[in-house]
C-alpha cells in the first residue's frame, strides 16, 4: 500500500465494481492486451472441457485437468474450475492464461461488491457481471485468445442450482439441467444427454459427470482423462444451500476408478434405456 | 490592505484537534478485544444497514466511530486498496500494517493541511495471525497517529470510561462468548451508571481464525447475540454483576472525571448508585450525528 496519502479516486464514492474501478485507475492490470497484432491462438495453452449439471438442491461443476498447446499437452494438472464465491463457481475453457486472470478478476469483483455494499449480488447479477468481463475480452477473442466460461451457482430465492453458458461476445444463456463447454463438450454433452436425469442425487450426478468427462477424453485429444499413474483426477465442485465445496481428491478418485473399471468391461460406457420409462 | 490575523501554529493545531475531538465525542464508544481465536469488535449501533465494523480483506477488519460519511470513505478506500493489491500481487501481500499506514498518512495529511476540515473519526484496523501472538490491532486517531494496541482498546465518545472498565476486567485468551459479554458490558458502562444494551442495538463482528474459509470476518447474528448475552443473566451474572456494582466503587478512590488518561483506572464517582435509573437514550442516530 502506498506510503503517502490515499489518492482521492480511492475515497470517492461511486462504483462498487472492482473491474470498473480498475479500468479507471489501473487499466494495465486488466487481463486485456488490446492492440497486439496478428493471430495469437497458438502462443498460449488452451483449457478444454468443463461440464455442469443441476440436481435437486444444488448444482455440480466438473472439469478435466489438461491444457494443450497445438498438438502438445501443455499442462496435466491444470485447474479450470474455481469457486467464485461461497455460492457460485466458474469453469473455463479457452485461452488458459487469459481465462485464469479473468476468473481472478471475477472473484475479486464479487467479493469487492459484497464488501462495499454489505450484501451479495443476486445470481443473475453475478452472471451478468461475468458477461461484462467476457465481453471486455472480445478484442482478444478476435485474435484467437477466446475465453468461454461456464458459471454455476445456488439461487437462494428459488432454492435451486442454476447454470449459465456464455459466448465469446459475453452473451449469456441460462441452461436447463446440464451443459458443457470447451473442445470436448460435444462428446460430454452427448454422454450427459443419455445419462442425466433431473432426479439424480449428488453422488449419482458426480458419477454421471465423470462418465461425461471420460467420454470427452475418449474422443477429444485435447481433453484429459483420469490420470491413474499420476493420480490426477477431474476437479469437482458441489454447491448447495450450505455453500460450495470442492470434493477431496480421494472422493473423486474413487468415482473415477469405478468408471474406469466399468469401461474395462464396456469401453463405451453405460447403455441408456431404449424405451421411455 | 488589511493585515491578516496571525494565529500561531500551536493554536491552529489545538483548534483543529478540539474540533475533531468534539465531533468524535458525540458518538458512542466502540471496543475491540482480542480473544483466544481472534479479535472481536462491538459497538452500539441500532442501524442494521449502516455498519461501523466491516470486512476489508481475508484477515483484516475495519471499525470506526465519528462521522459516517468520512469513515465510510476511508473504509471504501481500504477495500479498494486491499483488493487492488491482492489482485495485482497476491492475497498474502495485503497487510493490516500497510493499510494502517495508508490511513495514518491520509488522516495526518488532512489534519495538518490548512485547506481541509480535519476528519472527525477514530478507527481500528485489526488483523489476525495464525495465533493470538500474531494478532495486530491498530488504533488510529483523527490526526493520523497510529497506536499499536494489545489486548483491548476503546474509541469514540465514552472511550475513557469504557477503556477503564475493560482494563479492570480484561483477561487474555478468553472465549468468544466471554469476550462479547465483557465488550457489551463495557459499552454500557459510564461514569455514572451501568446500563444493559439491547441485543438489537448492538453491532458485533469478529475476525475468527477458526473459520475454514480464507475470509475470516463474520458478523454475529442478532439471534446468536441474544443467546450469548442472555446466558450471562442466568449464570455468570451472579459473579459478574456484583463486582461491577459493589466492588468497583468500594475499591477505587474517586477521581475527577476526565482527569486520568483513560486507562489508568476505572473512575466511579460517588454519585454512582446501582439503583440509579439508566441514562435516558439521547436519541443518537445509528452512526455519529451530523455537525450542527
Amino acid at each position: 500500500m502506498s506510503e503517502s496519502r490515499i489518492p482521492a479516486a480511492f475515497m470517492t464514492p461511486g462504483t462498487s465494481s472492482f473491474a470498473d474501478f480498475l479500468t479507471a485507475q489501473s487499466p494495465e492490470l486488466l487481463p486485456r492486451h488490446d492492440g497486439v497484432p496478428g493471430n495469437l491462438s497458438d502462443i498460449a495453452p488452451h483449457g478444454t472441457t468443463i461440464v455442469a449439471a443441476t440436481f435437486p438442491g444444488g448444482v455440480i461443476i466438473a472439469g478435466d485437468r489438461r491444457a494443450t498447446q497445438g498438438n502438445l499437452i501443455a499442462e496435466r494438472d491444470m485447474r479450470k474450475v474455481f469457486p467464485s464465491d461461497e455460492y457460485s463457481a466458474v469453469g473455463i475453457a479457452g485461452s488458459a492464461g487469459i481465462a485464469v486472470e479473468l476468473v481472478k478478476l471475477f472473484q475479486t469483483e464479487l467479493e469487492h461488491y459484497e464488501k462495499i455494499e454489505g450484501t451479495t449480488l443476486s445470481i443473475e447479477g453475478k452472471a451478468s457481471r461475468l458477461s461484462a468481463l467476457v465481453r471486455g475480452n472480445l478484442a482478444m477473442a478476435m485474435q484467437g485468445l477466446v475465453v468461454v466460461p461456464l458459471f454455476v451457482g445456488f439461487d437462494p430465492d428459488a432454492e435451486k442450482g442454476r447454470i449459465y453458458g456464455y459466448d465469446p461476445t459475453g452473451g449469456r444463456f441460462e441452461q436447463t439441467g446440464y451443459t458443457g463447454v470447451g473442445s470436448g463438450s460435444l462428446f460430454a454433452k452427448g454422454s450427459l444427454k443419455k445419462l442425466y436425469r433431473p432426479d439424480l442425487d449428488e453422488a449419482g450426478l458426480v458419477a454421471v459427470l465423470i462418465q461425461a468427462l471420460y467420454d470427452a477424453a475418449d474422443d477429444d485429444s485435447a481433453t484429459g482423462g483420469p490420470d491413474l499413474s499420476r493420480r490426477l483426477f477431474p476437479l469437482v465442485h458441489v454447491i448447495t444451500a450450505d455453500g460450495g465445496r470442492t470434493l477431496p481428491d480421494a472422493e473423486v478418485a474413487a468415482v473415477a476408478e469405478n468408471v474406469i473399471a466399468g469401461r474395462l468391461q464396456r469401453p463405451d460406457g453405460p447403455i441408456a434405456e431404449l424405451e421411455a420409462k | 490592505m488589511s493585515t491578516p490575523f496571525y494565529v500561531s501554529p500551536e493554536q491552529l493545531m489545538r483548534d483543529r484537534a478540539d474540533f475533531a475531538r468534539k465531533g468524535i465525542a458525540r458518538g458512542r464508544a466502540l471496543v475491540s478485544l482480542q480473544y483466544a481465536d481472534g479479535i472481536v469488535f462491538a459497538s452500539e449501533n441500532p442501524s442494521a444497514a449502516l455498519h461501523k465494523v466491516s470486512e476489508i480483506y481475508d484477515r483484516i477488519a475495519f471499525a470506526a466511530v465519528g462521522r459516517y460519511n468520512e469513515f465510510e470513505n476511508l473504509r471504501i478506500a481500504g477495500v479498494r486498496l486491499a483488493d487492488m493489491r491482492g489482485y495485482a500481487y497476491d492475497r498474502r501481500d495485503v497487510t493490516g500494517r500497510g493499510l494502517a499506514n495508508a490511513y495514518a498518512q491520509t488522516l495526518g495529511t488532512i489534519f495538518s493541511s490548512g485547506g481541509e476540515k480535519p476528519y472527525e473519526v477514530e478507527l481500528f484496523v485489526g488483523e489476525i495471525g495464525d495465533s493470538a501472538e500474531d494478532d495486530q490491532l491498530y488504533r488510529l486517531t483523527y490526526d493520523g497517529q497510529v497506536v499499536d494496541e494489545h489486548g483491548f482498546a476503546a474509541i469514540g465518545g465514552a472511550a475513557e470510561s469504557v477503556g477503564g472498565y475493560l482494563k479492570e476486567r480484561y483477561t487474555q485468551g478468553a472465549t468468544l462468548e466471554d469476550a462479547i459479554r465483557l465488550a457489551v458490558a463495557a459499552l454500557g458502562h459510564t461514569d455514572t451508571d451501568d446500563r444493559e444494551i439491547a441485543a438489537k442495538d448492538l453491532e458485533v463482528a469478529v475476525l475468527d481464525r477458526n473459520r475454514t474459509q480464507p475470509r475470516k470476518f463474520r458478523r454475529i447474528r442478532p439471534a446468536t447475540l441474544v443467546e450469548i448475552l442472555s446466558s450471562v443473566t442466568t449464570k455468570p451474572q451472579v459473579e459478574e454483576a456484583k463486582p461491577a456494582a459493589v466492588e468497583a466503587p468500594a475499591e477505587k478512590t474517586v477521581e475527577k472525571a476526565g482527569e486520568n488518561a483513560g486507562d489508568k483506572s476505572a473512575e466511579k464517582p460517588v454519585a454512582d448508585s446501582p439503583l440509579a435509573p439508566p441514562a435516558e437514550d439521547d436519541g443518537e442516530p445509528p452512526i455519529a450525528p451530523p455537525l450542527d
